[in-house]
Order: structure tokens, then sequence, then C-alpha cells
């Protein structure tokens, strides 16, 4: 499988799929 | 005293971070393509010699001072946000350990092999081809960082936490 960060836009969307993971911690984590 | 910890220190906190992730970004939006290009005519010398070594100053030192000015805003409540002691820290927590692994990126990952790149040090072919590779996924890296850390930021205090997480 070819790393998404070779991309620029790999990078940006595993960029925005991260903030999603974390938001959604975040957000169970506040009740 | 809060006029100078958090009026001046976020202030000072979002200067340096946007020289920091202003040159992270031109790092991997424009100069990582344009060294391509140039590598096809033989121009690279131009960026690597004089544009590459002031633009690693900057966003090295940049780095730094976010943080540090970071660590001033949370000022006592520095460890109840970083070990996520507060609920009102979660989000700001999130932001300070993304900062944090950034910057152990840019002085421990990046700097040093950049430093082998441009021939600051020596260095042998081979330890050069190890050197960019590493440099290019760690300036990646923070590049894919800096989304949530950016969204953790404009996500934390007061209006702008109870928009967001409710």
């Amino acid at each position: 499988m070819k790393n998404p960060l070779d991309s620029l836009w790999g990078t940006v969307i595993s960029g925005l799929i991260l903030t999603l993971i974390l938001f959604n911690i975040v957000k169970y984590a506040l009740g | 005293m809060d006029f100078i910890q958090l009026g001046l220190g976020r202030w000072l906190h979002v200067l340096a971070g946007v020289m920091w992730i202003g040159l992270l970004y031109y790092f991997n939006f424009v100069q990582v393509d344009a060294l391509k290009a140039a590598a096809a005519d033989n121009t690279g010398a131009g960026i690597t010699k004089h544009v590459a070594p002031r633009a690693l100053f900057y966003f090295r030192w940049a780095a730094v001072v976010t943080v540090l000015a970071g660590v001033m805003i949370a000022g006592r409540h520095v460890f109840e946000v970083l070990l996520f002691l507060k609920p009102a820290y979660y989000p700001i927590g999130v932001g300070a350990w993304l900062g944090t692994i950034m910057l152990f990126n840019v002085w421990v990952l990046i700097w040093p092999n950049q430093q082998k790149i441009l021939g600051m040090v020596q260095a042998t072919d081979a330890e050069k081809a190890t050197a960019r590779r590493v440099a290019f996924l760690a300036s990646r890296t923070n590049t894919m960082l800096s989304i949530p850390l950016l969204f953790f930021m404009t996500a934390s205090g007061g209006v702008f936490r109870t928009a967001v997480f409710g």
C-alpha cells in the first residue's frame, strides 16, 4: 500500500480524517 | 497580569504559530514540488542555498516560541491541560499534545536531517538519501497533524468550545 504522506492530498485527507477521529473522541469524553 | 499572560500570550502564540505553520505549508505545498521542477533544469541551488536555510531558521524558532507561548497561556494549569484533568481543557489538551509532537519532529527529525541535506553538516550520499526521506516524512506528518491542531486551537475557549462541543 502506498504511503498517503507521499502525496500532498493524501496528507491533507489524512489530517481531515484524524481531525474527525479526535473530534469524536473529545466529544464523547465531554459527554 | 492576565493582560500579559492571556492577552499578549495568546497574541504571541498565534503570531509565532502563523509563522511556523505558514513556513511548514510553504515547504510542503510549494518547495517540495519547486525542487522537483528545479532538478529538471538544474536551478535548485538558488532554493537550497538561499531560501531553505532562511526559511528553516524562522521555521524552527517560531516552533519554539509558539510552544513556549502556549505554556505561558496555560500557566499554572499546564499539567491539567496536558494530563486531561479537567473537561474544559480536553480540546486544548489535544492541541497541546499535537503541538508538542510537532515541535519534537521539527527539532529531532526535520532540522538535523535538513542540515545533512543542505550540506551544513558532513554526510555521505547514502546518509543524505536517508535524511531526505526522514525529513520529508516528518514534515508531511507535521502537515497532517497541523489540521487537527488548528481545529482544536480554534475550538478551544469560551463560546468557541461551546459551539463546537456543546
